[in-house]
């Protein structure tokens, strides 16, 4: 009996697994389901009285965002500011992780840290008033500065991390052999953790790409990042919710592709260092 | 490996620059002055290093917060061109004893962050053990929990929003389906707010999954096997082994996330603007509206000190109630 019951047992508690499972995944795969098929939905079907489920696929929606919109502008204006705001953040917070990492100096990691458990907020209304004054609202070292402030302590954190796993003899190697100290970090630090570098640099365009708050008052006409632009479609008149999923399905794309690269550092850098993947 | 690299690399690039060997006293002062700035540079490795990423960090950050301090002791309305005017502590007067909308505010926000946080840790913790197991596909199930904290904020939060609309939105469309009456969502003002923590929730629980499943993974097999032999069940072993276990990184994870939870702003702006009414308005957006929609600069300033002093007060408390623990 008994041996017969296990097996059955076994089943069930694999099933309900998997049915659990399911249940978690539906939520999270829904909200994006939804945003695709809103953005393939004809217009009639839009907005027509009654939910659609069931609609001819059409590209109309995503041709209306890049007739009507400056949206490759707007893309390319993310772009550029976060490429600037990460090479710098990569020039100046690359040399300060190393030495941080080497010389066991966690204060100053807390000094950079700050910057992230600070609420953006409250630097965002004085850096407007300066910026406003400097005559720098609407352009991309506003921006890009803004954006240093999300880059700078995600990589050196996360570098901090890299940093501290090399093996002493890599650094002793190189002392031995005379080498001076930039010398040793540009030719032989940075070479051996290119690939931690490189997650880093990935996972601060991607927070750069996503952040809001800062160009939604920073940026104008000219320098409007993609999350401040697809934001304000919603104001132009009659809402088109079409074009506003085809807008934030190709806005998602890039930080999907680029998450695939860094997936294993993503959970990481997020937690700000304090978990180590 | 790198020796060699390092030890081929160095004369090649000296005879680059420099033609044949030079004798180690050259008598162009040029390389002399090099070479004393690099042993200078040698002995404080550290002050170099970091200096250029903490000047920046003292530039942007330290100088505002300063600044901010000056303004919140002025009345200044009407944009950056005008002149401030010193005013004392008129602002915080008025912020403490006369302005029910900033109480409002801080309540609302550390109702969203409590009762979000909460729902998070509660969920996170039950993905995470359900993503523990060997499973077919898990990579691919991974990487739909991470889409959702990855995925562009301002995206998610359209999306929902969507979703959300009384006659376009999916939602009532479910709720009609199911025989239920449709709802206003985000319209109603006593289900706004609970509605922007689902989105938050929909958000992050995803982290506080992963930061879990990292420390579950992490775990020894020992006591597992050792509650086995004592006859433990599956919810026995979760509860007296598991989770006493995993609780320190769980309680890491929950406190970045209480942290960012009282920041709350992408989804709020997005989705109702602090409405209906002020039913949604936290002290971010609050903060954010009297700065960029009245213009009242030294009176918002007078409120960041504030609401900077609470993330302050909220976190270091958490952080140390953690240390006493352990």
């Amino acid at each position: 009996m008994t041996a017969r019951r296990r097996p059955v047992r076994k089943v069930a508690a694999r099933t309900g697994f998997y049915a659990l499972l399911l249940l978690m995944l539906v939520p999270f795969a829904f909200v994006f389901w939804y945003m695709i098929s809103t953005s393939l939905k004809p217009q009639q079907a839009l907005t027509s009285s009654t939910f659609q489920w069931t609609f001819t696929p059409t590209l109309a929606n995503y041709a209306q965002v890049m007739q009507q919109t400056d949206f490759l502008e707007f893309a390319l204006n993310s772009m550029l500011v976060g490429l600037g705001s990460v090479a710098i953040a990569l020039g100046l917070g690359l040399p300060a992780a190393y030495a941080i990492a080497r010389y066991k100096a966690p204060k100053l990691a807390g000094i950079i840290l700050s910057a992230r458990v600070t609420p953006g907020i409250t630097f965002l209304i004085p850096l407007f008033i300066i910026f406003s004054r400097l005559d720098w609202v609407d352009t991309y070292r506003a921006l890009i500065v803004a954006h240093l402030l999300i880059t700078l302590p995600l990589v050196t954190w996360l570098m901090i991390g890299f940093f501290e796993e090399l093996p002493q003899e890599i650094i002793d190697s190189a002392r031995v052999d005379g080498a001076s100290a930039i010398r040793t970090f540009l030719q032989v630090i940075l070479p051996v953790t290119r690939g931690g570098i490189a997650s880093a640099a990935i996972l601060a365009f991607i927070f750069s790409w996503n952040h809001f708050m800062f160009s939604v008052v920073l940026a104008g006409r000219t320098t409007r990042t993609l999350p401040v632009a697809v934001f304000e479609f919603m104001s132009y008149g009659q809402i088109n919710w079409g074009a506003i999923a085809a807008a934030a399905t190709v806005m998602t794309i890039p930080v999907v592709v680029l998450a695939m690269f860094a997936q294993r550092h993503i959970v990481q850098g997020l937690a700000g260092g304090a978990v180590k993947g | 490996m790198t020796d060699t690299k390092t030890a081929i690399g160095v004369p090649r690039e000296r005879n680059r620059s420099g033609g044949p060997r030079r004798t180690p006293r050259s008598a162009r002062g040029g390389e002399s002055v090099g070479r004393r700035l690099s042993a200078w540079v040698d002995r404080h490795v550290l002050a170099v290093f970091t200096t250029p990423a903490l000047a920046f960090i003292a530039l942007t950050m330290l100088f505002p917060v300063v600044f901010t301090i000056y303004l919140s002791l002025t009345h200044w309305v009407g944009g950056a061109s005008r002149a401030p005017e010193f005013i004392g502590l008129e602002n915080f007067i008025r912020l403490f004893t006369d302005d029910e909308r900033f109480w409002l505010a801080t309540l609302r926000t550390i109702l969203l962050t409590a009762g979000a946080v909460l729902a998070q840790t509660v969920l996170g913790v039950a993905i995470a053990v359900l993503l523990h197991r060997k499973f077919v596909l898990s990579g691919l199930v991974r990487s739909v929990v991470l889409l959702p904290m990855i995925a562009t904020p301002v995206a998610i939060a359209l999306v929902w929003r969507l979703m959300f609309h009384p006659q376009l939105g999916v939602l009532n469309d479910i709720l009609v389906r199911l025989g239920l009456p449709p709802s206003d969502w985000l319209a109603n003002p006593d289900l706004a707010l609970f509605l922007v923590g689902v989105v938050d929730t929909w958000e992050w629980a995803p982290l506080i999954a992963l930061i879990t499943l990292a420390g579950l993974t992490a775990l020894p097999e020992e006591p597992f096997e050792a509650a086995s032999i004592d006859g433990a069940n599956g919810w026995q072993k979760f509860w007296h082994v598991t989770l006493p276990m995993v609780r320190p990184i769980v309680v890491v994870a929950v406190v970045l996330r209480l942290i960012e939870a009282l920041k709350t702003f992408d989804p709020i702006l997005v989705m109702t603007n602090g409405g209906p009414g002020f039913a949604t308005e936290t002290l971010n957006i609050y903060a954010y509206n009297i700065a960029f929609q009245y213009q009242q600069l030294g009176y918002s300033a007078a409120l960041l000190i504030v609401f900077f002093l609470l993330v302050l007060l909220i976190s270091s408390s958490v952080l140390s109630l953690r240390r006493g623990k352990e």
